[in-house]
């Protein structure tokens, strides 16, 4: 097998649920061991793409590789794969025991391997205690390392995860997020994996998937996916507060927008002939700074905050900034209130521009 | 302080109920009214079918009786008349079960398999192959019967118990499969996702992950069926013969036989005794059959 292959690959992908197209000629390369992140809101075809690579739905168009080999007409038992659902999906009447070894023993495994395959899957996830149990008489928690087992026995190369974590409680959902990272590391398998969960995504991920109907928007490490988002759609999907656009124009070298003029040194375009235009400027509430920081900020002017909302670690102000809303980040420490004028700043080279027709980014 | 100011008596905890209130005598009215209008017919089949021939003739019918005869339900099980032989209810009733078990376990197995091949294995025209069998359901039997006769005889089975388990089974499978369907239906997608990637096939996944999970449904259609097939009787005069005619073929024959004078108390005791099996049923399984009622009939 040729190591640099990709792990999974998905070319020209359609997938119609009678008219309605809910997966367009998507394309995707998944490398070996990367833990690859499907992120975006209900109903953008997420499920449906993993379901595709699980071989549970028929595709309409488009191939599917799985280890240099083309899968799509394969059952989904055959495609070395292991799932993990969100509603955990364990045999109701069978024992923990007998939901890790019901795939084997459908594939005709020897007893003693099996045996072992199950010792270790319960092992690595600490679950040997709940062996003999009833899925009904565990915690939701147990049950999705149960799940999450049961995909680890078949020893797949590809792990295939829908929403595992969205029916748990907050606390537990986190303690389990940074499980299945170590678990992870430690086995070094494919994993995708799909959630609505920004955090999740940003957390796990080596790279991260945006869908929107059925397309993916862009393709990126969680760095890039969050600093230099590829369109407005991203920029404002991701992180909470979310970025703040301002509409104006942009002239090839300055972004002015009513009487504010920012002037774009030390900005990464994306191509070398930046254009000029119709532009919406995008900076995150998080990268606008207060205090002390402003003298040092390449673009300085001032705001009235028309809002305060404190939350603990930081405080959330609003105010208006060029005709439009503006959403700041503060430490929650900061002493402000509705009404105060506020010396603001931030650094172009952190902002993103889009071309307001197109929402690309520029 | 406003906390020592409240009254530390009056109301405390939950409000008590009166036992007689307006709403609980009428709710409990008319329970017991409609109960009673349904009793009574029962009641009077009972006393008669244990009262001799003289006692019926004084005419108190809701009178319990005054010297208890089990030679009634005798004779009605084994000495009773028809038009053809006197040896009551029981060869109807050893037909019955012959027709029954194997009609019984022909369709629930049939329908079981048929709705969960159309709830959980979409296949090309499933939907229409589901529309027309629902159809199949309006249909009055009675447009049936004939061709019915003719597929029969020309299948050899006319006048043959395994023609008539053919016919029952054949004429529950909308029913039944439209129920198994539901319940089916109403059962998580993920576990028949989850059972497919652990390489379950058609089968596996039927007998291992549907059936220990179906228990509910198995009973009601297993009820629906067993009622059904007993208290049949247009299709048993049809389909068979005087020698293997169904328990209600049988108390029909002996109820309106016109030789000699009319045995109240036998006819009584026989038609109870036909109504036994149903009953026997319900008692046994009416809490499964509640719930897989509620579990078929609510998802769609
Ligand atoms: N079996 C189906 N039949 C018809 N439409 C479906 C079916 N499954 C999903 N869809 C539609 O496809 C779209 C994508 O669904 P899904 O992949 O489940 O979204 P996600 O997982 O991203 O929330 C939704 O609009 C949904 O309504
Ligand atoms: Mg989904």
């Amino acid at each position: 097998m040729n190591m640099h292959a990709p792990s999974v690959r998905i070319r020209d992908l359609d997938l119609q649920f009678g008219d309605v197209k809910v997966l367009k000629s998507l394309s995707l390369d998944i490398r070996q061991g990367e833990f690859l992140v499907l992120l975006g809101s209900s109903g953008c075809g997420k499920s449906t793409l993993l379901n595709c690579i699980a071989g549970l739905l028929e595709v309409t168009d488009g191939q599917i590789f799985i280890q240099d080999q083309n899968v799509t007409w394969k059952e989904p038992s055959e495609r070395g794969i292991g799932m993990v659902f969100q509603s955990y999906a364990l045999y109701p009447q069978m024992t923990v025991e007998g939901n890790l070894s019901f795939g084997l023993k459908n594939a005709r495994v020897p007893k003693a391997e099996i045996a072992a395959r199950v010792a270790r899957a319960a092992e690595i996830l600490q679950i040997e205690p709940l062996l003999k149990r009833k899925p009904g008489a565990l915690s939701g928690g147990q049950r999705q390392r149960v799940a999450i087992g049961r995909a680890l026995v078949r020893d797949v190369d590809v792990f295939l995860f829908d929403e595992p974590l969205s029916n748990l409680d907050a606390k537990l959902r986190a303690d389990l997020r940074v499980e299945l990272k170590r678990l992870h590391q430690q086995l070094k398998n494919t994993m995708i994996y799909v959630t609505h969960d920004q955090v999740e995504a940003m957390t796990l991920a080596d790279r991260i998937a945006i869908m929107r109907g059925g397309v993916i928007m862009q393709l990126g490490t969680p760095d890039e996916i969050y600093n230099r988002p590829q369109n407005r759609y991203v920029a404002d999907f991701i992180g909470s507060p979310s970025m703040n656009f301002i509409d104006g124009r942009f002239d090839g070298e300055t972004f002015v927008a009513g009487d504010l003029a920012i002037p774009m040194q030390g900005y990464r375009f994306s191509s070398e002939s930046a254009r000029a235009g119709q532009a919406t400027i995008g900076i995150r509430p998080e990268h606008v700074v207060t205090g002390e920081l402003v003298e040092r900020a390449p673009v300085q002017t001032t705001v009235t905050v028309n809002l305060v909302e404190p939350t603990g670690p930081d405080t959330l102000v609003y105010a208006d900034l060029a005709g439009g809303p503006l959403r700041i980040r503060m430490d929650g420490h900061a002493q402000v209130r509705a009404g105060d004028v506020l010396p603001i700043g931030f650094e172009p080279s952190r902002a993103s521009l889009f071309d307001a027709e197109t929402e690309e980014r520029i | 302080m406003a906390d020592t100011a409240l009254p530390t008596h009056g109301p405390r905890g939950p409000k008590p109920k009166r036992a007689l209130s307006r709403t609980n005598i009428i709710v409990y009215g008319t329970l017991i009214v409609v109960s009673l209008y349904y009793l009574l017919p029962l009641w009077v089949m009972v006393m008669t079918s244990l009262k001799g021939m003289p006692e019926i003739r004084l005419g108190n019918i809701f009178a319990p009786p005054v010297e208890i005869t089990f030679e009634p339900w005798a004779r009605a099980w084994s000495g009773a008349c028809t038009g053809i032989n006197c040896d009551g209810l029981s060869r109807g009733f050893g037909n019955s079960v012959q027709i029954l078990l194997p009609s019984l376990a022909l369709s629930v197995a049939i329908a079981s398999v048929n709705g969960y091949a159309l709830a959980n294995w979409k296949f090309k025209g499933s939907e229409v192959f589901f529309t027309i069998l629902i159809l199949g359901a309006f249909i009055p039997y009675q447009v049936m019967l004939y061709p019915m006769v003719i597929i029969l005889r020309e299948l050899g089975l006319y006048g043959n118990l395994w023609g008539l388990v053919l016919v029952h089974t054949v004429f529950g499978m909308p029913i039944l499969t439209l129920l198994f369907r539901n319940y089916f239906a109403g059962m998580p997608e993920e576990l028949f996702k989850a059972a497919r990637v652990d390489g379950a096939g058609f089968w596996g996944i039927y007998f291992r992950i549907m059936l220990p999970m179906s228990l509910p449904i198995f009973v009601v259609a297993m009820i629906l069926q067993v009622t059904g097939i007993w208290n049949d009787f247009l299709f048993g005069v049809i389909f068979t013969k005087p020698e293997i005619y169904p328990m209600t073929v049988q108390l029909n024959n002996i109820v309106n036989s016109v030789q000699g004078v009319k045995e109240y108390n036998v006819n009584m005791a026989a038609t109870l005794l036909t109504g036994l099996v149903p009953l026997v049923i319900y008692f046994v399984s009416g809490k499964l059959f509640v719930r897989g009622i509620a579990a078929g009939a609510v998802k769609g």
